[in-house]
């Protein structure tokens, strides 16, 4: 019976790792549909959310605060790149911007390592929330696991309600979908753009806070859940929060039940997926026809 | 005279709408047809789906007898089907010689594609010959960015040519043009008509009557009418639906 | 992308000549820095082929860099000791074109954006090939046997005094043929046809080019070219890790493409000497090497419009 249990908790793994993936991507994708900028930094984006929870916990002694922290300061720090930076790059090649934010993810990491270090550092479990959930006489499962599904939950769910019900949300889907449409409904750019990338900072950083006391955070943590969120955006479809919603919950699980079960193709499974959705749906396997 | 091109019950639909409905015409060498109709009749449509870039949602395109219905714009050009654009689309940074050099190009086989550019004599006459039936002869090496918006215009028709079409699809050549430059553009699409089957889409009413052998006008996707100049002005139906009430 | 006037290729043959001549002045430490430099070389050769060439930004140039390294290496466990040098280059050569092969089909059915995400994820991909199985030595790497100099039994034999004199002159060697070629190739209808595509793909398609073919042999001779690079790399260093497949690699290589300029065919040369340069006097400087490579990446970017090629001397 252990198997069974074992698998439930792999595929409770896999939709949580998913929905991670999810809060980075919906930014990612977001900021390549609307603002048509590459930003190879977001993944930094994601350690500096680990590394400013890990820091607020041991300054305040709680997780808590660090969850509003990473939020806030991720809206404050994505308008602040994209008034002083990113606002720039947007009329550059993308050989520019590729170097342009490769350049920030080192600069990034250095001034980490200058602030802080380049040490692991493990994060603790907030008290309230460190035992496991009995499910079944056979399966328990973390419940601080469960905290971060269920606020993954309730972040995706306030997207989806923002995008399809709000005025600036059908902004957004029809910049993404069009960028001239944008400056002839009369909407202003230069403030949907601060949004967008205030937003999509504030997500990676929020699952980088939410993911540290599950992996640790360490230098380069970023590097892995970037190029993974990359797939997630085309497989799910540039610009499509729905997309990759669905693809990066296909690919969360696709990873860790690989990982669980066979190791040795699980690094691969994802990118022959990949494979797979160019040579057949090249616009995304969720994109709109 | 036979029909290079045969378009048959041409449709495109684009989610709810029905751009072009059961559209379909012949062109024959020697002949000018003309298309016109009013802003998102199905013109533009109608030309990219003869040129390859869109498929049809229904119908079938022939060229020569040859059934290219669905083959992908690159391969309609090799079939002999040259387009121009109504956006001017080149690349602005080579010369005018070389961009049309570039269309004849298209025909070398692959191991003729490792000749060096200096032994390739072939494309460059072929591609100054194309130049000079535009009247673009004395710009070949002049940056094609630096051209007048007219002189522009001839060398989106001198590119079509370029690749030794038999088919002329022409996508609003004149855009743009003032009244002295659409006279030499309807002399120049005059002597094209005779040696190459050209479609024409156009607004300048002027210019489209004094050039086209047969019409075609279109509203909402359909054909409305097809016939001579004479029989298209003399249409009521036309004239409701289009033209106003003096032409 | 323009090749250097007859002054340039003057400059450059002189700076050939120089290096070649490096024995007679130069300290061991500096020919194998010059050794260095010129391999950098060789792989932003291969990416400006296809991003100067075809407008074509990849990132996974390094993965095949790293396939032509890890090709010694298996090349030598088929071999059952150190292979000839006259079957591993080529070998390196032809695997790594062979990978460009397989995933070209895939990654170029995408363009701009996407093509850049599909190869970063490819490469990746290989990376992981790499690290994750006994193929090479897994995450750590491999020593490997360097490949024979010679060939049916006639052998220059490597000393620890003359290895790095050999080295400069091989990597001179290959680098000078692998310009050469290049500048041939450039020449070519197929080389201005790639120029075309960079120029404006969607009239090439419109002309009646076959464009996917066009990028699938460039993506296919860069990567080939690429893996001729790693080759070099691993006779120089005996070594070969994961890493050299890394997504980071391609982009240093991006950098120095577009530090030497990317207008100009023989832009990759001073970029990759520049760099490496750079990465010298960093070193002395500080220990902060990523500070270093930021801060050069941003001054190339926002300062350097048209590279190091680009500046026009007084005349």
């Amino acid at each position: 019976m252990t198997n069974i249990a074992g698998l439930f908790a792999q595929i409770l793994n896999g939709v949580q790792y998913g929905l991670l993936l999810f809060l980075i991507s919906s930014g990612l994708t977001l900021i390549f549909g609307v603002m048509r900028v590459i930003n190879l930094a977001h993944g930094s984006l994601f350690m500096i959310g680990a590394y400013l929870a890990y820091v607020t916990a041991a300054a305040t002694g709680s997780l808590w605060f660090a969850l509003p922290a990473a939020l806030l300061g991720g809206a404050l720090f994505g308008a602040l790149l994209e008034r002083s930076l990113f606002r720039r790059f947007r009329e550059r090649e993308h050989l520019d911007q590729v170097l342009l934010t490769f350049a920030l993810i080192l600069l990034f990491e250095e001034a980490r390592a200058a602030l802080l270090d380049n040490q692991f550092h493990s994060v603790a479990i907030p008290a309230a929330l460190d035992f496991s959930v009995r499910v079944t006489s056979e399966f328990s499962y973390s419940a601080y696991r469960i905290a971060v599904l269920g606020i993954c939950l309730c972040v995706a769910a306030l997207m989806f309600a923002f995008v399809e019900r709000t005025r600036v949300g059908s902004a957004i889907r029809a910049a993404a979908e069009n960028a001239e449409m944008v400056d002839l409904l009369g909407i202003d750019a230069s403030r949907l753009h601060t949004l967008v990338f205030a937003a999509g900072t504030a997500l990676a950083m929020l699952a980088g806070a939410l993911a540290a006391p599950l992996q640790s955070v360490y230098p380069g943590m970023g590097d892995g859940f970037l190029i993974i969120s990359f797939v997630v955006v085309v497989i799910g479809g540039l610009g499509s929060i729905s997309g990759a919603f669905w693809a990066a919950l296909l690919i969360g699980m696709i990873d860790t039940l690989g990982k669980a079960y066979v190791p040795q193709a699980a690094g691969t499974a994802i990118y022959v997926l990949m494979a797979a959705v160019l040579l057949w749906r090249p616009a995304g396997l969720f994109a709109r026809a | 005279m036979t029909a290079i091109l045969q378009a048959i019950g041409l449709s495109r639909r684009f989610g709810g709408l029905l751009a072009v409905a059961d559209v379909s015409l012949a062109l024959a060498v020697g002949e000018l047809h003309a298309v016109i109709g009013p802003n998102g009749a199905g013109k533009s449509t109608l030309v990219n789906l003869l040129a390859g870039e869109l498929l049809p949602t229904a119908g079938s395109i022939r060229i020569d007898g040859d059934d290219v219905t669905g083959r992908g714009n690159w391969r309609v050009a090799r079939c002999g089907v040259g387009r121009s654009f109504q956006r001017t689309n080149l690349m602005p940074q080579m010369t005018v010689l070389e961009n049309a050099r570039l269309a004849v190009q298209a025909r070398v086989s692959a191991r003729g594609l490792l000749r060096t550019l200096r032994r390739d004599d072939a494309s460059v006459s072929i591609a100054r010959i194309a130049l000079s039936r535009v009247g673009l002869a004395e710009s070949a090496d002049r940056i094609a960015g630096t051209l007048s918006h007219g002189q522009l215009r001839q060398l989106e028709i001198g590119v079509a040519l370029a690749g030794q079409p038999k088919v002329l699809l022409l996508d609003e050549p004149l855009a743009g043009m003032g009244p002295e430059e659409s006279e030499t553009f309807a002399t120049l699409l005059r002597e094209l008509s005779r040696d190459y089957a050209v479609l024409l889409v156009e607004h300048d009413m002027d210019v489209v009557f004094a050039v086209a052998h047969r019409m075609t006008v279109m509203l909402d996707g359909r054909v409305l009418e097809c016939g001579t100049p004479e029989a298209i002005r003399a249409s009521a139906a036309v004239r409701d639906a289009y033209l106003g009430h003096s032409v | 992308m323009r090749c250097a006037s007859p002054r340039g290729n003057l400059a450059l043959a002189l700076a050939a000549l120089a290096i070649a001549a490096m024995p007679f002045y130069a300290s061991p430490y500096h020919m194998q820095l010059a050794s260095t430099a010129m391999i950098a070389a060789m792989f932003a050769l291969s990416l400006q082929l296809l991003v100067g060439g075809a407008g074509m930004v990849s990132l996974a140039q390094a993965a095949f860099f790293g396939i032509g390294a890890y090709a010694v290496h298996l090349l030598a466990r088929v071999t059952d000791g150190a292979p000839s040098i006259l079957l591993s280059l080529p070998a390196s050569a032809s695997i790594a074109g062979l990978a460009a092969l397989l995933i070209g089909p895939f990654a170029l059915r995408t363009r701009g954006f996407f093509f850049l995400m599909t190869t970063l994820a490819f490469g990746q991909m290989l990376f992981f090939v790499f690290h994750d199985t006994s193929l090479g030595g897994g995450a750590d790497g491999v020593f490997i046997q360097r490949p024979v100099l010679g060939a049916f039994g006639v052998a220059l034999e490597l000393t620890r005094a003359n290895r790095p004199t050999v080295f400069l002159l091989l990597n001179l060697l290959v680098l000078t043929v692998m310009y050469a070629a290049l500048w041939w190739l450039m020449r070519t209808l197929f080389g201005h046809a790639l120029l075309g595509i960079r120029a404006n793909e969607d009239r090439m398609h419109a002309m009646g080019h076959d464009v996917l073919r066009l990028k699938l042999a460039a993506f296919v001779v860069a990567g080939a070219l690429a893996g001729i690079a790693g080759h070099m790399a691993a006779l120089n260093d005996a070594f070969v890790n994961p890493e050299l497949l890394g997504w980071h690699r391609s982009a240093e290589a991006l950098l120095i493409v577009l530090l030497g300029g990317i207008a100009a065919l023989h832009g990759p040369i001073l970029g990759a000497f520049a760099y490496t340069l750079i990465g010298e006097i960093g070193q002395s400087i500080t220990e902060r090497q990523r500070l270093v490579e930021g801060l050069v990446i941003l001054a190339a970017v926002l300062l350097l419009r048209n590279g190091i090629a680009g500046i026009r001397l007084p005349t």
